[in-house]
């Protein structure tokens, strides 16, 4: 007898119920709230470790199906269920959220209650998105993710915080109601090839779309448009990208973390799950097109970022260029690049969060986020400049580092089709030690120059205790990657075999 | 016994763990520090050389003791030029053979002791800084024992990076000088560029071998050179890119100079004696592709012949004693790669062996005269110090002359086998490159000259003559203490006796006793060129031997007695806009900052601030703008009133009517 009968749905609508409950208590018991928040998202991550428990990497299909009929007539069903390239995500989720809560501990001190609930719901969303293999049931979570969001940025943001929330949200939604559209096409194409509705996943990979001679106007063609803009505006894809600086600079800490760290991958995700397997053809042949796209992102994403004057600006703006890596990656194709595109994910968000949580410690206690407000810190804060030191190295790449591992897989993958892709994007390899190694010594190096940072406090126990899991996993996948590796390995070899 | 090899990198990975995770801590003292310090490089340096004892006995020197840590990267399949599914796997391995085994005895060897030396040289830091200067030294024991030990490509990057990052926190040990963090910054930048070519060799190396293991890699070349031809000159130029970076050659040597602005005994340890000679080894390492790619050995060879020639010309006029020794090794390191394009990997080891000892000598030497001059770099206040310093002054004078090349001190006979065997590639026209060899060996006994110049000319503004900088410091002037003096005595003799391990045969006339070059030979061998007698060989020794010698008499002449000082000032003010040009080093940092650095930070500007804001959000926010225009027009159409709706309803109506009518 097994504790959990439905592991899935138990860890998708934890958070979300938790989150409805803390909306019935009074928002002055701010401390209940806090810790009920934490501990669920601790359950979260237990019922996390317990499908991974549950799942055999031996094998590359779908695993621990839970599914029920929920519109028959119209093939609609819900259906949750994982494979080794939403695992690793999800387990990424899972632990993000308690870091995420620990962090916003000391920051977030107005309407507390209103930004755990919606933290809670967004993990829901997240979580029912990567799992979710029902197209309807998907696009559903995908809309829910944007609601919770949309406030974290809006209400708890910075100066300019509504701008970028309504950014964020247009964005956004041009993409996935275009991305609707092409679901529901689907459904009627199918419909038409077999006679019955159907927005599950699995059919759809029967479904064969026309492909003309032409780029534009075949019918697999527009809906893998369809699709992959939607997911593009959210990884982002050049030139898709510039509502992410503001919402990652705006968004309090841990909105930024999880957009970073998580939201982001939904992206790359939906690329792969869904534009690589279902529209084959289409996908083979914008490869170069995205190629192209990437190896800009990676260049310019760092330029951009060296110019920053601002530490979450600069931050946010070296994601355009990580994720770059990881288009490149996917779009490479071969085993070898997607696979290290996808440990990249992962490796993304624990360095590139690690970088918003640091950057969060320091504007606790000085608000601003300035980088010439600040200046030899190292000899004040000699930890804090250990851990964004840590931090610093996985973001660049540093071997013995998770980066290393995930950006050499993608480039050695990538350069055994596309030497020159290859060879390009190397050099972001170069840029990226530009921009953090200029960071680190405007903040850290160099006089302490100004008095106010003099008697800064180092970083506290709570902090070091968010950033710990992070810096365990940056080793450990540096370190031993195979265990991550092992994970997605097999439903890699199926994706690009079947 | 695998597990020795192991314990090679373990010991100073976890000495540098304790330091660098406890050493912040208030009761951890800077005596515990040391102790644990000295732990991590010393039991390094037993267990390095327990294991090359194993090694010797129960594998012998033409077997390579290769021992799998962990498999690191999992197999992933991949494709290689030929098409076909290969294998990609990379394995925490290790491999003592003996090319590695010189390394790890004199990388431990000389560690060791500059840690000892350290002990005392970083003795005014406060327990913090002493801490995290001992967990970087460490630290960098630990990388460049993977570098060397690395049997394959990648772990051997994994050490390379490891050095490189050692090296960025070492320079910038004194953090709050901005100009300190600077140089540590571009030494890791510039590396990385270096790294660049690097990465970029090792995905070549995998798509043309299916494998990044230097013993397959090896069985695949020699089983069939001619059906690598091509892809080998590829693999080896942009593995000697990252050569380039890491040792400082021309164009990417400029890292090393600011370089000094690290603690003296890093200078020692990782800018001279091991961190630096990395990329001659990883060619060595390489041998076997280089060896069937001419035109990436000749290029090997050039860079290496300008550099040691430009760069010993540039420490003819500095003032900066580390920045002398600095350009002194840039220069070395050239005649390093000179000899390994001349296809003398042996002989390139031997001058890394050399090397190691004398110029780790020179730099705790300069340590020394600095600690006891309370921070003096400028040779123009220097003077006089012989007898005051006397350890410091023979053990540098001796590092000096094994530098200078004179005989039966070790860098002679280093030196001496460069030099004969790139006048024998020339000879024998190696590979029909006959004449540029002829002509680097030129350069090579130029170099020679301006090196015994230069050196003698610092030899005698420290140590000669009358003192010339303020009383004041004068007064403290001390003498190093036994931790520092003790490692200087040790390396003084080191280099004078290592040279011995390396004898050539016309030095000995004819007998055979270059253990060095036999214990190298299955490992970093010699390619034959042509065979010079032994009146040949005594006539090249003759004259580099005789250069050498000039210009140690000319120093002598110009910075020593009545009249010192008079020809050198004569000279530049006949010569102003020579002595411009090596006193401000050719205006190469100059040059790249304006041709690299300034348009990339404009270019870098520009993304943001025309790409970014005006051209691609502009263009969003326009969109969003006159949205918003139109629905406040339209808005305007939406009164409420029914009156209007039913008019435009009609003209509407009527509009249909005129169009349909026409």
């Amino acid at each position: 007898m097994e504790l959990v009968s439905f592991p899935l749905s138990t860890m998708i609508f934890l958070p979300g119920l938790a989150g409805l409950v803390l909306l019935l208590l009074p928002s002055r018991w701010i401390a209940l709230h806090r810790w009920v928040s934490f501990l669920v998202s601790l359950a979260t991550l237990a019922l996390a470790l317990t499908v991974l428990s549950r799942f055999d990497p031996n094998v590359g299909d779908f695993q621990l199906t839970e599914s029920a009929p929920w519109l028959p007539s119209l093939g609609i069903s819900y259906r949750v269920e994982v494979d080794g390239l939403s695992l690793l995500l999800v387990l990424l989720t899972a632990l993000l959220q308690p870091v995420v809560f620990l962090s916003s501990w000391g920051s977030i001190q107005d309407k507390v209650k209103g930004y755990l609930v919606s933290m809670l719901v967004l993990e829901t969303g997240v979580l029912g998105a990567f799992l979710a293999t029902d197209l309807f049931l998907f696009y559903v979570f995908w809309e829910l993710m944007l609601i919770p969001m949309y406030f974290i940025i809006g209400v708890w943001g910075g100066e300019r915080r509504v701008y970028a929330a309504v950014k964020f949200v247009l964005f956004t939604l041009a993409g996935s109601l275009l991305m609707l559209v092409a679901i529901l096409y689907m459904a009627f194409q199918y419909k038409a090839q077999t006679g019955t509705y159907s927005f599950a996943y699995a059919d759809w990979l029967a479904v064969q779309l026309p492909m003309a001679e032409g780029f534009w106007g075949s019918p697999q063609m527009l809906a893998f448009a369809a699709f992959a803009l939607a997911f593009a505006i959210k990884v982002p894809v050049w030139p898709l990208h510039t509502w992410l600086p503001d919402a990652h600079t705006e968004a309090p800490t841990g909105g930024s973390i999880i957009l970073a760290g998580i939201l982001l991958k939904l992206g790359t995700y939906g690329l792969l799950r869904f534009n690589r397997a279902l529209f084959p053809e289409a996908w083979e042949r914008s490869r170069s097109f995205f190629m192209i796209l990437a190896v800009v992102a990676i260049i310019y994403g760092a330029l951009v970022s060296w110019a920053q004057k601002d530490m979450k600006r600069l931050v946010a703006f070296s994601s355009v260029s990580h994720m770059g890596f990881i288009i490149l990656g996917m779009f490479a194709g071969g085993v070898v690049a997607t696979q290290g595109a996808l440990l990249q994910m992962v490796n993304h968000g624990l360095s590139t969060g690690a970088l918003f949580l640091l950057v969060g410690v320091l504007y606790d206690r000085r608000h601003t986020r300035m980088i010439e407000d600040y200046g030899g810190l190292a000899a004040v804060m000699p930890l804090y400049t250990g851990t964004f030191l840590l931090a610093t190295l996985a973001s660049v790449g540093l071997p013995g580092l998770n980066g290393f591992v995930g950006e050499f897989l993608i480039l050695l993958g990538t350069y055994q089709s596309q030497p020159v892709a290859a060879a390009i994007g190397a050099t972001g390899v170069i840029l990226g030690a530009v921009y953090m190694l200029s960071l680190v010594q405007r903040v850290f190096w160099n006089p302490l120059s100004h008095e106010e940072n003099l008697n800064l406090p180092d970083i506290s126990w709570r902090e070091l205790t968010s950033f710990a899991p992070l810096a365990v996993l940056m080793v450990w996948i540096g370190v031993y990657p195979t265990t991550f590796l092992s994970l997605s390995e097999k439903a890699v070899q199926k994706l690009l075999g079947g | 016994m695998d597990a020795v090899l192991g314990l090679v990198l373990l010991f100073p990975l976890l000495g540098a763990l304790t330091n660098g995770l406890l050493g912040h801590r208030r009761g951890w003292s800077k005596k515990t520090t040391a102790a644990v310090a000295l732990l991590g490089s010393g039991l390094a340096m037993v267990a390095a050389w327990v294991a090359i004892g194993h090694w010797l006995i129960h594998f012998g020197r033409h077997h390579a003791w290769y021992v799998k840590l962990f498999s690191w990267i999992p197999t992933l399949w991949g494709q290689t030029t030929s098409g076909q599914l290969a294998p990609f796997t990379v394995d925490f391995a290790l491999r003592l053979d003996g090319l590695s085994a010189v390394m790890v005895f004199f990388v431990t060897l000389v560690g060791f002791l500059i840690h000892v030396y350290s002990v005392g040289y970083m003795d005014g830091e406060g327990a913090r800084g002493y801490a995290r200067y001992f967990a970087y030294l460490n630290l960098f024991m630990f990388a460049m024992l993977t570098l060397v030990l690395g049997a394959n490509l990648v772990v051997m990057f994994v050490g390379w990076e490891g050095v490189g990052l050692c090296s960025y926190l070492l320079i910038g040990y004194y953090f709050t000088e901005g100009w300190c963090a600077s140089a540590g910054k571009k030494a890791f930048i510039v590396n990385r560029v270096g790294d660049f070519g690097f990465l970029l060799g090792i995905f070549l190396a995998y798509k043309v071998f299916g494998t990044v293991d230097f013993a397959e890699i090896g069985r695949l070349v020699e089983g069939n050179p001619s059906g690598y031809e091509g892809y080998l000159n590829a693999v080896g130029l942009l593995l000697f890119v990252g050569a380039v970076g890491k040792s400082a050659q021309l164009p990417l040597y400029v890292w090393l100079p600011d370089a000094m602005a690290g603690p003296t005994p890093v200078s020692a340890l990782i800018h001279a004696a091991t961190m630096v000679t990395a990329g001659v080894y990883m060619v060595a390492r390489a041998n076997v592709v280089y060896r069937y790619a001419p035109e990436a050995m000749v290029v090997v060879a050039v860079v290496g012949g300008l550099t040691a020639v430009f760069a010993a010309s540039i420490g003819l006029a500095q003032n900066d004693l580390k920045k002398v020794l600095a350009y002194s090794t840039v220069s070395q390191l050239g005649y390093m790669f000179l000899a390994a394009g001349a296809g003398a990997f042996g002989a390139a080891m031997f001058h890394v062996f050399t090397h190691a000892f004398f110029k780790a000598c020179l730099f705790l030497g300069a340590g020394s005269v600095i600690h006891a001059l309370g921070g003096e770099q400028d040779v123009r206040r220097m003077g006089g110090l012989r007898g005051k310093l006397p350890t410091t002054y023979w053990t540098f004078v001796v590092a000096t002359l094994a530098l200078a090349g004179i005989p039966v001190f070790s860098g002679f006979f280093s030196k001496d086998e460069i030099l004969g065997r790139v006048f024998a590639a020339g000879v024998g026209d190696l590979h029909g490159y006959g004449r540029v060899y002829l002509g680097l060996w030129v350069l090579g006994v130029v170099g020679a000259f301006l090196t015994a110049f230069y050196m003698f000319r610092a030899v005698h503004m420290v140590f000669s003559g009358q003192y010339r900088g303020e009383a004041e410091r004068l007064h403290h002037v001390h003498e190093a203490p036994a931790t520092m003096a003790w490692p200087l005595r040790i390396l003084g003799v080191g280099s004078v006796v290592v040279g011995f391990v390396g004898m050539g045969k016309a030095v000995t006339f004819g007998a055979d006793v270059n253990w060095f070059e036999h214990f190298l030979h299955d490992t970093a061998p010699v390619v034959a060129t042509a065979h010079l007698s032994l009146g040949l060989e005594w006539v090249l020794i003759l004259l580099s031997v005789g250069v050498a010698g000039l210009g140690i008499f000319l120093a002598t002449r110009f910075y020593t007695g009545p009249h010192a000082f008079q020809t050198p000032q004569h000279l530049t003010q006949r010569f102003p806009r020579l002595y411009a040009l090596l006193a401000n080093k050719y205006y190469v940092d100059e040059v790249y900052e304006k041709t690299i650095v300034k348009p990339l930070e404009r270019t870098s500007y520009f993304s943001w601030k025309g790409l970014d804001t005006v051209a691609i959000d502009g263009t969003l926010n326009a969109l969003a703008f006159f949205t918003e225009i139109a629905g406040d027009f339209l808005r305007f159409l939406q009164t409420g009133n029914v009156r209007n709706y039913v008019l435009w309803i009609l003209a509407g109506a009527a509009a249909f009517v005129v169009l349909l009518a026409v």
